[in-house]
């Protein structure tokens, strides 16, 4: 509730609303630069070996012979009640994309946020309390190494040393007695979300329906969980690897800010106030520094969100991640306009309320921010 | 004198002549270590490009294009690398005496600080390294990079083919020498490590040229924004929210991936769009500075004396402004060359036969796990060129910026 009253109501809603504006835009100019480019979607996309029939269907059924103009208002008269029309690829409805994909993506990012900033925090922490010791500077190299790493190398290079060399490795040595069996964690699949078993059982599996759980919850809940547990551990496992080639440079970033700002607050006189009082150095720092040199990296982790996205499209293709990312670049090769501007339409927002929550929690944690 | 100036003025370190024997050993002995050892390897490999390029230096200038103009310059460029080493160690031998007025010039406090950076000047010697090997990639690199068989396919590199057996890696025999294809070849029995020299002529060109051109737009937009004020730095800013609230990665692919272009256009493609998304963060930076700049005396007294908008602008602002867009874009350089390896990775960068770093990575995709140095070396070399500009950027921010000291 004291946090509740820190939220700058009034700078969010006129964020919003300044938001809107700018998303039309967005999307106003992945239109021009569709329009620009040579060609649409029947030829990029259609074999061109079909008969002109085929192709004639295809632009008579998406409008595509239509002036610009006229297809760029009648989006825009779609777009004002979230319609993006269907994808001329996939033929089905560009919001089934983007439903299907968007939570993937979600779940990546999500994960890897969630533990690669915790971690970059601590290092940056440890990094900073054993300031040019030999520690830091190791630690100093090794975030920079990662920080200045391309992420789908890396990805290839996990694929490479992880789930190849290091898994035979260990499946050699399991069978040659000197390991345990449960050693054998090593052996990622490469690609996808889930394991090809489980794909196949998924895809033969009758889809629930609210009528069977609603009438009988239990039974619905003793035949489901076994599935939902296998589905998500068996996810759980896929997503180590995307995971940590997407977490690691956030992690490196986040070490190198929480560094520095910690070793900013650290020179501060409230610093010295509290160790001259004779306060455990412990308190110092967890008490006194680190709750004021935290306030920076809240704003980098709404910031990061952009980042991540980008990221995710050269992981994403990498493991063959069924994700935004994909999606994206599969639309883009076809030059399928709705799916295209319907996944800038989504990472825009994603990115404006990414931003609007780090303003926002910046102003709930530390009470010396105003937003005016 | 000062005090503080008396501080920094310290004792000449004792001469040495040894630089002239080998450039980079008189800082050696004299204690300056990275200067040592970054002036020596950068000679180093000077000489390592005197000593395999000479002995088959026709094959490599008269090829069946008739001179190859690459060969040319590197030619050319060698003795003037050499040439400004030896001046350094002549340098270090007699070092000039400084007056008053320049020892506390802007510039020379400026290089004192930069000098002593060591992190920086790590980056700084590493970037050398890579210009030159670049430079004189077609004295350094065994082969033509675009030569198909120039060796077997996918031949793993000569010293591993020796070294994997006495591990136990692998039980094949070794079939190349030591120093043969160092780096492997790749599918179609291209030499890997001739395709990194060259490639990074590609790599360095566009991360170059595209943050030169961002620098350029920021600065201009970033310094009327913060100048003019009202509606046009409104305007403006909008614009700079619109291109930020993209994902960077997905307009470039957005652009390059719909506007088909091939051959050379696609470079300057590829140059002028990864410049053109990577102004914002500069515009802003200007910005802020011409912000508080605006509101000092001296600004104001050009005003007084009745100098024309452009002039305060260019002569006034922009130069007082410019020490964090230089920080910006030597860190830039690093971003953007991840920028074209992404986009090279995904099959959207330049178009075969000229590559870059990214595309190598791209090429070896396929057989990763039977011959990973195709994609492995390349990456290695990315990191370490971009690690190198970071490096840089934090010590010329450490140099220009006090206040932003870590």
């Amino acid at each position: 509730m004291q946090l509740l009253k820190g939220i700058p109501w009034k700078y969010a809603g006129r964020k919003l609303l300044l938001a809107i504006p700018l998303v039309l835009g967005v999307v106003t100019l992945i239109f021009v630069l569709l329009e620009l480019a040579p060609g649409d979607a029947s030829t990029k996309f259609l074999n061109p070996d079909f008969p002109p029939e085929v192709k004639q269907m295809v632009i008579e059924k998406y409008g595509l012979d239509r002036p610009a103009w006229y297809r760029y208002f009648l989006m825009m008269k779609n777009l004002a009640v979230l319609d993006f029309g269907r994808s001329i690829t996939a033929e089905r409805p560009v919001w089934d994309l983007v439903a299907d994909a968007l939570p993937n993506t979600v779940i990546l990012s999500f994960v890897t946020l969630i533990v690669s900033y915790p971690l970059g925090i601590l290092l940056g922490t440890w990094q900073a309390i054993r300031q040019n010791k030999p520690d830091d500077t190791a630690i100093s190299v090794g975030s920079l190494l990662f920080y200045s790493m391309p992420s789908f190398w890396f990805a290839m290079m996990l694929q490479l040393f992880i789930s190849y060399y290091l898994s035979n490795w260990v499946s050699g040595q399991i069978e040659a007695g000197t390991l345990p069996g449960f050693m054998n964690v090593f052996d990622f699949d490469v690609s996808g979300m889930y394991s090809n078993d489980l794909l196949i059982a998924m895809s033969m599996d009758d889809p629930w329906t609210w009528g069977q759980i609603l009438s009988d919850p239990l039974g619905a809940w003793n035949e489901r969980f076994p599935w939902w547990l296998e589905r998500n551990l068996s996810m759980l496992h896929h997503l180590i690897l995307p995971g940590i080639a997407m977490g690691i440079a956030s992690s490196a970033g986040a070490a190198r800010y929480m560094r520095s700002s910690l070793l900013e607050v650290i020179r501060q006189d409230y610093i010295r106030t509290a160790r001259a009082k004779g306060l455990p150095e412990r308190v110092v720092i967890l008490k006194h520094a680190m709750r004021n040199a935290l306030l920076p990296i809240i704003t980098l982790f709404g910031l990061s969100i952009p980042y991540l996205f980008s990221g995710s499209v050269l992981v994403e293709v990498v493991f063959a991640w069924p994700g935004m990312g994909r999606l994206i670049i599969d639309s883009i090769f076809a030059q399928d306009t709705p799916t295209i501007v319907a996944c800038f339409f989504v990472s825009t927002l994603l990115v404006v309320t990414g931003n609007l929550i780090s303003d926002i929690s910046y102003a709930v944690v530390d009470p010396r921010i105003r937003y005016d | 004198m000062t005090a503080i100036e008396k501080h920094e003025k310290k004792p000449e370190p004792p001469k040495t002549y040894a630089g002239y024997v080998w450039p980079g050993l008189g800082h050696l002995l004299n204690g300056e270590i990275i200067h040592g050892l970054g002036m020596m390897s950068v000679t180093a490999l000077c000489g390592l490009g005197l000593i395999i390029g000479m002995p088959t230096l026709g094959s490599r200038l008269f090829v069946q294009t008739g001179l190859s103009y690459h060969a040319v310059i590197a030619l050319l460029g060698l003795p003037a690398v050499l040439a400004v080493l030896w001046f350094r160690a002549h340098r270090r031998a007699f070092p000039r005496e400084l007056t008053e007025e320049e020892f506390n010039s802007n510039r020379n406090i400026f290089l004192r600080q930069i000098r002593r950076h060591r992190s920086g000047m790590l980056g700084f010697y590493g970037i050398c390294l890579l210009l030159l090997a670049m430079l004189i990639a077609p004295l350094l690199a065994p082969f033509d990079p675009d030569l198909i068989d120039a060796g077997p396919a996918t031949a793993a590199p000569g010293w591993w083919q020796h070294v994997a057996p006495m591990i136990g890696w692998s039980d094949e025999s070794a079939v190349h020498g030591w120093l043969q294809y160092p780096l492997g070849t790749d599918e179609r029995g291209r030499d890997v490590l001739s395709r990194l020299l060259f490639g990074a002529r590609i790599s360095l060109l566009i991360g170059f040229f595209a943050v030169s051109i961002a620098a350029s737009i920021g600065t201009v937009v970033g310094a009327t924004a913060g100048y003019l004020g009202g509606w046009v730095d409104r305007a403006l800013m909008w614009v700079v929210d619109l291109l930020l609230a993209m994902p960077r990665l997905v307009l470039l692919l957005a652009v390059v991936g719909i506007i088909d272009l091939g051959g050379t256009k696609r470079l300057f493609l590829i140059i002028g769009v990864l410049g053109f998304t990577g102004w914002m963060g500069v515009s802003r930076i200007v910005r802020s500075q011409v912000l508080s700049l605006k509101q000092q005396d001296f600004i104001q007294a050009a005003r007084a004396l009745g100098y024309s908008r452009p002039r305060i602008v260019l002569q006034h602002l922009v130069p007082n402004a410019m020490a964090p867009v230089i920080v910006f874009c030597s860190l830039a350089i690093g971003g953007t060359m991840l920028a074209e390896a992404g986009l090279s990775f995904l099959g959207l960068g330049v178009q075969p036969p000229t590559s870059t770093w990214g595309v190598m990575v791209n090429e070896g995709r396929p057989t990763l796990r039977d011959a990973p140095w195709i994609s492995l070396f390349p990456g290695l070399a990315i990191v370490a060129a971009v690690m190198c500009f970071n490096l840089l950027g934090d010590g010329l921010r450490d140099a220009l910026d006090p206040k932003q000291r870590t």
